[in-house]
């Protein structure tokens, strides 16, 4: 072998690499959304599938499209204009006319996530971001929820229904006697998903299994969802324990609304939480904290997607703050 | 003598796939002598050692060819007998330029005059001791290259209580260290015993890597007849364990500070392949002129352990393990998580060269990196407990405030942070200009400081 | 009654907010009136004689704490690289002393071996910055005092006067060149040099290799020949070990030493005619 066949690469260490890629985890997060994603086209059928597509066609569009007009490289191959798309769209009501969800999908590209330069650069969860701005613009539509049972064909007036947070807020909390409301709302139709709610929050236990296929994949570290989710719990059942009828227990507050989705797809997005196991944990408690004043105590009957905005907006200061302390530095 | 797990654990922790089992179980073989050698000056640490010969000139093995050129330098003696051919600029091991010396081998392999030097006796006088490892020439054979007199006469204030005897070899592909372990237990024994003299009988610890059982049970056999302190600690496999601060922290849970030296908690690491040398030049007089190292790698025909003298040139250990199976795509000089990617395979092995890795076309890892996603992945696996993310952008945008704070220096280059970072960021290159940069900064404000003050 | 009220409102809260800034303001005025920092004015009269730039060419952190240099410090005045002649005039004829000009200096890339004519021993894959590359064994050009293009000399240019070509080489456009100097810092390799403008006899290689060595990575590069040196009568053009290097305090007026080189190494620009152009 002489020198002249040869050309050699070089590279700073190390030579070797785990093989993760910003893809691999997008596909991932993809696969983890899977099941519940389906379960919800399952249950409201047509209307869900084609939001679905349309919100994510709107995203890749508009990734496409602002980063050609930035002149920047086409970065859509990385996935995560499809993974905005899905989040999207699993965060609304299934009937949404679609030029809303059109504009949610663009709002969240070009608003949330390309004018601050791209992937990594958002401080804020672009379908979040979309979500929000469709709350706040359209906020009759966003709450026409469609009732699960209602058959798939029917999509010209489906038959709405409320769901079981804004049920409590408007006709239960509060009441003597609330039984009724257990009633209607069993717990077992809320873990297994047979609610009306945005299509894609509905089944927690899907959720549940999805978030941990994920970390299991090690997509999302464990820390924001245990805390988030545990904050709920705990604030859950002092507030139930002072006031069983003004209160929902803490089961209801888990498994309705969009605390599954958002704790496990939302909140542990990469770009937008903390690096910090430290930083973690604070979010997490954070973001519970925040959706329980909302829920308890806010005009909206909701309040997952304002809880982790506003924890978006503290993550620089909580990873400067929560810097681990670096070996060798140990005050003696 | 104890054999036990190590009591404490290290931030961080990979795993990546070792592919040991290419070379673990085969023996070393001394390679033939090559007809020319090419003799790097900058071998170790510090300043570049001063040639003493001219063009031409006639050596015997063993005879100086190089002196140090200040307090942290080392000598470098002849690998063989010959003639000197050329001293000039070429290509190193290091991956940079530096003076180097190519001689041509007679063939005979004769020692120079003197050498080698009578044995010194176990009773003999510490600082005659400590110059015969200075004058055979040793450095740190794990990769750094520190002149070991240097680490083996701390100032008196700092005493060493803990020998460790670094026989982790976290870095993978790589296995000389396990083969010495293996074959050499016995002169190892002697090694460890000579070092811990010159130190004051402190403890000794050896410290091994779970995925090397056979180390582990030759060196208990080899030491069971030391007395004293003496403990075969074994380590869980993960990357990085050998590095120094880890070992230490991973032995006696002492977190050497940042910026300090092992001997500032009272240890002292030593490589295998240092123990040797330190054995072999005090009891057989012999300079350091050759090493074990791994010639390995998926692109090598037939991986292998092989005792080589310095300056054999990277192209003639190729073709004695049969040359390549498919065109290597990328050549490391040492383990593929610290080692250096070779421009051209014309530099020759130098006292700190552990391992040869050809890599072929498919295994190299061409990356087109992307903005930092902040997964956080790099904050968890960081030994140091850094946050590379933050230290990587900062680097970027030459904040070198931001570095600072972050504590740029404390970075070991291990490269965990680039090993596991999704966006395929160029981590291990970003500090390491950043801490050239930042070194430079401060080097100057002190200047000014000195001048002004 | 309703149509009144909000009117009213509107009015209430115009006056507020107006009067609140007006308030603000007035004592922002007072602030800068009563708190203003008193400044040399020679400092602001010199200030206003530079260029304004902050190329920081000079060695200050800018052109004002270059005037307070000149002013308290008695820092020589004619550090000015960019403003050149006119800039020193202004100086000297605000501080009323005698003007004394040296000719103008741009910046100049001695590598002429672009990817067609130096070899590559390998494919770099990193940090697209010549400091980083550097730092790692440079970029794979076989020659190891070749231009490596990675464009940090274009990067630090205050004026974009630096373009990488399509063959991986930085050139300096004399035209843009403010003679700031700051590029010449800035290359690892130690590549750029600053030439009086009127030269047009440039030597563009670094390589203190021997010659048989440079022929084997590089095209165009300096093999150490002697014959420029000799042809010239060793007046502008001397050695430095296998090197031949311009000396550019000695003008040389006949351009035909150029055809002497057997590398090509040597070149003839007119910097003032691309100036012109």
């Amino acid at each position: 072998m002489t020198e002249k066949d040869i050309n050699l690469a070089i590279s700073a260490s190390p030579h070797t690499h785990s093989g993760a890629s910003v893809r691999g985890i997008m596909l991932t997060v993809i696969i983890a959304l899977a099941p519940a994603l389906l379960w919800g086209f399952r249950l409201f059928g047509w209307p869900a599938i084609v939001l679905t597509a349309t919100c994510v066609a709107a995203c890749v569009a508009a990734e496409a499209l602002s980063r050609r007009l930035m002149k920047r490289k086409l970065g859509i191959g990385d996935g995560s204009a499809v993974v905005t798309g899905l989040l999207l769209a699993m965060c609304l009501p299934p009937a949404l006319p679609l030029f809303m969800a059109v504009i949610g999908a663009v709002v969240a590209i070009v608003v949330a996530k390309q004018v601050f330069g791209g992937l990594g650069y958002n401080p804020f969860n672009p379908a979040l971001v979309g979500r929000v701005f469709l709350t706040i613009s359209f906020p009759f539509a966003m709450i026409q929820w469609t009732a699960p049972d209602a058959p798939p064909t029917d999509d010209t007036h489906a038959v709405t229904a409320a769901t079981p947070l804004a049920a409590w807020e408007t006709e239960w909390s509060g009441q003597e006697e609330t039984a009724g409301f257990f009633e209607e709302y069993p717990w077992v139709d809320l873990f297994f998903g047979n609610q009306a709610g945005s299509f894609g929050e509905v089944s927690s236990l899907l959720l549940m299994l999805g978030g941990l296929f994920l970390l299991w994949r090690r997509c999302i570290h464990w820390q924001v969802p245990v805390f988030y989710l545990g904050s709920v719990t705990i604030i859950a059942l002092i507030l139930y324990g002072i006031d069983p009828h003004r209160y929902l227990p803490p089961f209801y507050h888990l498994f309705s609304g969009g605390l599954m989705l958002g704790a496990w797809f939302m909140a542990t997005d990469m770009v937008t939480s903390p690096v910090t196991a430290r930083g973690m944990m604070i979010f997490g408690c954070g973001c519970g904290v925040l959706t329980m004043i909302i829920r308890v105590w806010g005009g909206y009957p909701e309040g997952v997607s304002f809880a982790i905005l506003l924890m978006n907006a503290a993550v620089p200061l909580i990873n400067r703050y929560t810097r681990p302390r670096v070996f060798g530095t140990r005050q003696s | 003598m104890k054999t036990r797990a190590a009591p404490y654990r290290c931030a961080g922790g990979l795993h990546p796939v070792y592919h040991k089992s290419l070379t673990a179980a085969a023996a070393t073989i001394p390679l033939e002598l090559p007809s020319t050698l090419v003799i790097s000056l900058a071998q170790h640490l510090g300043a570049p050692a001063r040639p003493l010969v001219k063009k031409n000139e006639t050596v015997g093995r063993g005879q100086p060819l190089a002196e140090p050129a200040g307090f942290i330098s080392a000598w470098i003696h002849a690998p063989t007998s010959g003639k000197i051919k050329a001293i000039d600029e070429q290509w190193t091991a290091a991956g940079r330029r530096a003076t180097v010396i190519t001689m041509e081998s007679d063939g005979e392999d004769r020692w120079a005059d003197g050498y080698p030097q009578p044995p010194l006796p176990a009773d003999a006088d510490r600082k005659q001791q400590i110059d015969r490892v200075a004058a055979a020439g040793i450095v740190g054979m794990g990769g750094a290259g520190f002149p070991t007199h240097v680490k083996l006469s701390p100032p008196p204030e700092k005493a060493i209580d803990t020998l460790i005897i670094n026989g982790a070899e976290c870095e993978p592909y790589l296995t000389a260290d396990q083969r010495m372990m293996v074959e050499d237990a016995d002169r190892l024994r002697q090694g460890i015993d000579r070092i811990r003299r010159l130190l004051g009988t402190p403890a000794v610890r050896i410290a091994i890597e779970d995925n090397k059982p056979d180390a582990v049970k030759a060196i208990q056999q080899a030491l069971s007849s030391l007395d004293g302190d003496v403990e075969v600690m074994v380590l869980p496999s993960a990357y990085p364990q050998g590095a120094e601060k880890q070992l230490i922290y991973s032995v006696t849970g002492r977190e050497v500070p940042s910026g300090g030296l092992p001997m500032d908690v009272g240890t002292l690491v030593e490589n295998v392949g240092t123990t040797l040398a330190v054995a072999d030049a005090l009891d057989s007089g012999l300079p350091l002129t050759e090493r074990v190292m791994t010639a390995t790698g998926d692109a090598l025909s037939q991986p292998a352990n092989l005792r080589v003298r310095i300056g054999t040139p990277f192209d003639k250990i190729i073709e004695h393990c049969g040359g390549t199976k498919t065109p290597p795509a990328k050549v490391v000089c040492g383990g593929p998580m610290m080692g250096t990617a070779l421009p051209s395979l014309a530099a020759g092995v130098c006292k700190t060269t552990s391992g040869l890795l050809l890599m072929p076309q498919d295994t190299v890892h061409f990356f087109e990196s992307m903005a930092c996603i902040r997964c956080g992945r790099c904050v968890n696996y960081c030994p140091m407990r850094l946050m590379p993310c933050t230290l990587s952008e900062g680097g970027e945008a030459e904040d070198d405030e931001l570095l600072e704070e972050y504590r740029i220096l404390d970075c070991i280059e291990c490269g965990s942070c680039a090993y596991v970072c999704p966006a395929h960021r160029p981590m291990v290159q970003h500090m390491k200009n950043s801490k050239a940069r930042i070194a430079l900064i401060r080097r100057e404000r002190e200047l000014t400081k000195q001048r002004t003050s | 009654m309703l149509p009144l009220i909000v009117p009213l409102a509107i009015i209430t809260s115009t006056a507020v907010i107006g009067l609140t800034g007006l308030g603000c303001g007035l004592l922002l005025a007072m602030a800068a009136r009563f708190l203003a920092v008193r400044e040399d004015e020679r400092i602001e009269a010199l200030t206003e004689c530079l260029p304004g730039i902050n190329c920081g060419a000079c060695g200050m952190a800018g052109c004002g704490d270059y005037a307070r240099a000149i002013i308290e410090d008695d820092a020589p005045v004619n550090l000015c690289k960019p403003g050149g002649e006119e800039t020193l005039k202004a100086i000297c004829a605000y501080l009323g002393i005698e003007a004394q000009a040296g000719e103008r200096e741009v910046a100049l890339v001695c590598c002429g071996g672009h990817n067609g004519l130096a070899k590559h021993q390998a494919t770099y894959n990193g940090i697209a910055d010549c400091i980083a590359a550097e730092r790692i064994g440079g970029d794979g050009k076989a020659c190891p005092f070749g231009c490596m293009g990675l464009g940090s000399c274009a990067r630090i240019c205050p004026v974009n006067a630096i373009e990488i070509t399509e063959q991986r080489l930085a050139a300096v456009h004399p035209a843009l060149c403010i003679g700031c100097g700051a590029c010449v810092k800035a290359c690892p390799r130690n590549l750029i040099g600053m030439v009086p403008e009127s030269r047009k006899v440039h030597i563009l290689c670094r390589s203190t290799d021997r010659g048989p060595v440079v022929r084997k990575y590089c095209e165009v590069g300096c093999i150490g020949c002697n014959r420029c040196v000799k042809a010239v009568g060793k007046k502008g053009i001397t050695m430095d070990g296998a090197l031949a290097v311009v000396d550019y305090t000695v003008p040389i007026e006949d351009v035909s030493v150029a055809e002497t080189c057997p590398q090509s190494t040597i070149v003839v620009r007119d910097g003032r005619k691309e100036n012109a152009s």
